[in-house]
């Protein structure tokens, strides 16, 4: 007989099937908690979280282009996890990102590109207090981060306060709350569609954003598991101590992490509002994409390549949810949505048990062919 | 315990195994690292469940599913890795998991009366207000046992009770544990110091790779018949010394001044001595009294507050850690899982920890990982190196002597000028022992300097050919050869030669 390997010590299939099951058990206990708040709309409520998405070409550019800005913030969380950071200010340098973006179209008239270049250099300074924080005076990176979510949100409310130019108000809109529409702006800086909008019938929304964002996450898969430098930020991760003693400088790593973090969500920033759909409004509280991060990398297990496909879910259920709006109020679906990413989230209890329940079985099997 | 087999992946880490424990008896288990003696106390402390064969207790079959029915049954555990909860008082930590409550509130007053009996009764001197982080690592294993009588435990499993205790902290426990014996207690003592066997226990069962190799009287048997059993050939305990080479200094350390975490006082305080090429020499002294920051500030791991540092002609008194790895020293660290490896890496990850940005692993940045795998390949082949999966095993998983083995490998292999080893056989089994006193003297030979921090006074003399003695954090004593007792009261700050006695 061929020895095969044991089915719970293929580390990917348990990982994807973990995810799966937890997915599900999210979903049905979203159900069971549409029955009891509304069990008339129940099934309708569900049917449009689950089919929206697929449901036309449209919604599906919208999943899209929302995973885009999502997948970055899960990368930014995630990168700045394995290094031992728990980068809870994806928020604010998401913020920021936007921020350098939309000066780079509007005041600096430059090609999207160079804009997107700009949002990663935002977000990228918005990581480094945090990090020279942690790394010279050992403050909690938590705490940092999320007072420079704060300090970034009105900050750049402030400024664009005092920038008449940047506001839609100077090119030709009546409306003085919110950044210009780019359209007017600079069609320019608009992240190109390549086409995509023909194939997604006209979907206002899709654009290249999403195979940046895929691109991106492939390249930090590549850093952190071939490269020297991955090398030392995991190993800084793992075990600080170690780490020193093999000459690693840690506290470089550690500001390096976090500006490399804060540049992967202040380029989500980028992302989402140079696609000239949205524009910035004066917000009143932090923004909740960089929050979502946190999310899509638990759920990857901070895997670059996993936190493809869940910021893709989640963008999917976003897009479901908001199609649920006559029949569920706006607070009752972030619930379901908050249920259902949290028991998503368990997917590493689910781990565990599944690698159980596999031994288990091929222990049966193996006794009944010796039998 | 009868016909037990457990399996890990890759591995058989039990195959077999029975194990018979009578009442009042000291029960020695003897086995190399990796031989199965922790899996088979973890069997039956119901940490692991044992793919065959059964446990049985008084004559009845018992099934041990968890640390809790263990309690139940009256079988207690010290872990070789304390479990305790370092922020907790020591008396938290003893009624931790069986405290009395009376609605819903702890009474401690009951609990720390019950607790201070015990302690007297059996000499285990404890202090149940101060924190765990605070007392030293002998008084935490007197909390482990406690913890056990505490739950009126009646079968004792020491694992590796000795490890990390000094000459008299043994003593006393092997007095408490004769203590026990008294009181119709059993024990399972899992060691390998034979010495401590021949001392204390009255049975002895010897395990190797995972096998049952016998079970013996220790009254009808030597120590050299125990070590045949457990290596499964003839172990010398004589080494092959050749005379000595001597060459040129190689580290120069002159007035080194190290500051202390712990108290206020410099933990080193002024200590100048070299190094030569071709030399074995010995820092000999009682725990805690500034080796660990000698070796700190030696490394670069803690920067000095005074004093400076020569290594081959070259000031490295302030240079990095890096910086002092290229200039070619090599150090086996006292706490491998703290410092010496990243345990969640894999075996390969870890080999190449010191030398992973050298152009022979890297190209631009880029890990060369065929490189890295033939490079552990050879390790693990030059220095026999066991685990479950080759190189892609995680380090966590490995037996403390093979992943003591991986950094010795990793840190000679680097072909350094001064290999500095800091307690390099803690914890290991005789013939890892013999390997690692093998492969330091051999460096020695081959025109190495080498400068060996050990605690062992068998250790110290049969390696070292030159020996220092540290005393609080000075140099009391420098010898080219000295007799055990000597040393002792040197160790003990009752003697002092050279420098040190001028004051």
């Amino acid at each position: 007989m061929t020895k095969k390997k044991p089915l719970a010590e293929n580390q990917m299939l348990v990982s994807i099937l973990a995810s799966v099951i937890s997915i599900a058990v999210g979903l049905l206990f979203g159900f069971i908690l549409l029955l009891i708040l509304n069990p008339s709309k129940a099934g309708v409520g569900m049917s449009a979280m689950l089919t929206t998405g697929f449901g036309s070409l449209d919604k599906f550019g919208k999943v899209l282009y929302q995973a885009a800005p999502l997948m970055l913030c899960g990368l930014s969380v995630g990168f700045a996890f394995k290094t031992g950071l728990f980068n809870i200010g994806a928020s604010g340098q998401y913020t920021m990102g936007a921020f350098f973006a939309l000066i780079g179209a509007i005041v600096l008239q430059l090609p999207w590109w160079a804009c997107l270049l700009l949002s990663c250099i935002g977000g990228g300074i918005w990581g480094i207090f945090p990090g020279l924080f942690k790394a010279l005076f050992n403050v909690n990176e938590v705490i940092t981060s999320i007072m420079f979510n704060w300090i970034g949100m009105f900050l750049v409310n402030l400024l664009l306060a005092n920038m008449p130019t940047m506001l839609a108000s100077a090119w030709g809109a009546s409306n003085s709350d919110r950044t210009a529409d780019l359209n007017a702006a600079n069609p320019s800086a608009i992240i190109p569609k390549a086409g995509l909008d023909k194939l997604f019938g006209n979907s206002p929304w899709i654009n290249i954003s999403v195979f940046i964002a895929i691109g991106v996450a492939i390249l930090m898969w590549f850093i952190l598991q071939k490269t020297t430098f991955g090398y030392e930020l995991k190993a800084c991760g793992l075990n600080k101590e170690a780490s020193r003693y093999a000459g690693i400088n840690a506290n470089r790593n550690i500001v390096l992490s976090m500006i490399i973090a804060g540049a992967l969500s202040g380029l989500g920033g980028g992302l989402y509002y140079l696609a000239g759909t949205i524009q910035y409004v004066l917000e009143k509280s932090v923004l909740g994409m960089g929050f979502d991060g946190i999310p899509v990398a638990l759920l990857a297990n901070s895997h670059p390549i996993g936190t493809i496909f869940s910021s893709l879910f989640i963008s999917y259920i976003k897009v479901g949810g908001s199609a649920m709006q006559p029949n569920f109020s706006s607070e009752t679906i972030n619930i379901i949505i908050a249920v259902i990413i949290y028991l998503a989230a368990f997917a590493l209890l689910m781990r565990g048990l599944i690698v159980k329940l596999l031994k288990k079985l091929t222990r049966k099997s193996e006794k009944e062919v010796s039998a | 315990m009868l016909h037990i087999t457990k399996e890990f992946p890759g591995i058989k880490a039990n195959d077999d195994i029975t194990l018979q424990l009578k009442r009042g008896e000291i029960h020695a288990l003897l086995g190399e690292n990796g031989a199965g003696k922790s899996t088979l106390m973890s069997v039956l402390f119901g940490l692991y469940q044992a793919e065959q064969g059964e446990i049985r207790k008084d004559g009845k079959p018992v099934h041990i599913k968890d640390p809790n029915e263990a309690n139940r049954l009256g079988i207690g555990m010290v872990h070789q890795h304390f479990k305790l909860v370092e922020c907790f008082t020591v008396l938290d930590n003893i009624i931790l998991g069986v405290e009395d409550t009376r609605h819903g509130f702890l009474q401690y007053d009951s609990a720390r009366k019950k607790v201070m009996e015990l302690s007297e009764k059996y000499g285990l001197r404890v202090d149940p207000d101060a924190l765990i982080s605070d007392i030293s690592v002998g008084m935490q294993q007197r909390v482990e046992i406690l913890k056990m009588l505490y739950r009126d435990n009646e079968i004792l499993i020491f694992d590796e009770p000795t490890a990390v205790l000094t000459p008299q902290e043994i003593q006393e426990l092997m007095d408490i544990m004769r203590g026990f014996k008294e009181e119709g207690k059993s024990i399972l003592f899992i060691t390998h110091k034979l010495a401590e066997i021949m001392a204390v226990a009255d049975r002895c069962t010897v395990l190797r790779k995972g096998q049952y190799v016998g079970t013996v009287n220790v009254a009808d048997t030597t120590r050299e018949e125990l070590s045949r059993m457990m290596v499964g050939r003839e172990v010398s305990f004589d080494l092959d010394k050749k005379a000595k080479n001597v060459g040129d200094v190689i580290l120069s350390v002159k007035d080194m001044v190290v500051a202390s975490k712990a108290h206020n006082n410099n933990a080193v305080k002024g200590v100048s001595f070299d190094v030569h090429a071709g030399e074995i020499v010995c820092i000999a002294g009682i725990e805690g009294n500034g080796q660990t920051e000698l070796i700190y500030g030696l490394t670069g791991l803690e920067p000095l507050k005074n004093g400076t540092i020569t290594l081959c002609g070259k000031d490295i008194t302030h240079a990095s850690i890096r910086d002092r790895s290229k200039a070619g020293m090599s150090h086996i660290p006292e706490d491998r899982h703290k410092h010496g490896l990243v345990l969640d890496y894999t075996l390969e990850q870890n080999m190449v920890l010191q030398r992973y940005w050298e152009p022979e692993f890297q190209n631009h940045g880029v890990i060369r990982s065929q490189e890295v795998r033939k490079y552990a390949e050879k390790l693990i082949e030059r220095f026999d190196v066991r685990s479950g999966q080759g190189p892609v095993t995680i380090a966590r998983s490995m037996s403390g002597g093979n992943q003591q083995k991986a950094i010795i490998a990793r840190e000679i292999d680097k072909d350094p000028q001064l290999l500095i080893a800091v307690q390099p056989t803690r914890g290991l089994d005789v013939g890892a022992i013999e390997y690692i006193h093998q492969q330091l003297l051999a460096e020695r030979d081959a025109g190495r300097a080498v400068l060996l921090i050990s605690l062992e006074l068998d250790e110290v003399r049969s390696l070292s050919d030159r020996i220092l003695v540290i005393f609080e954090g000075e140099i009391v004593g420098d010898f080219e050869k000295a007799e055990m007792e000597e040393l002792g009261l040197y160790m003990a700050g009752a003697k002092r030669k050279g420098k040190g006695a001028a004051k």
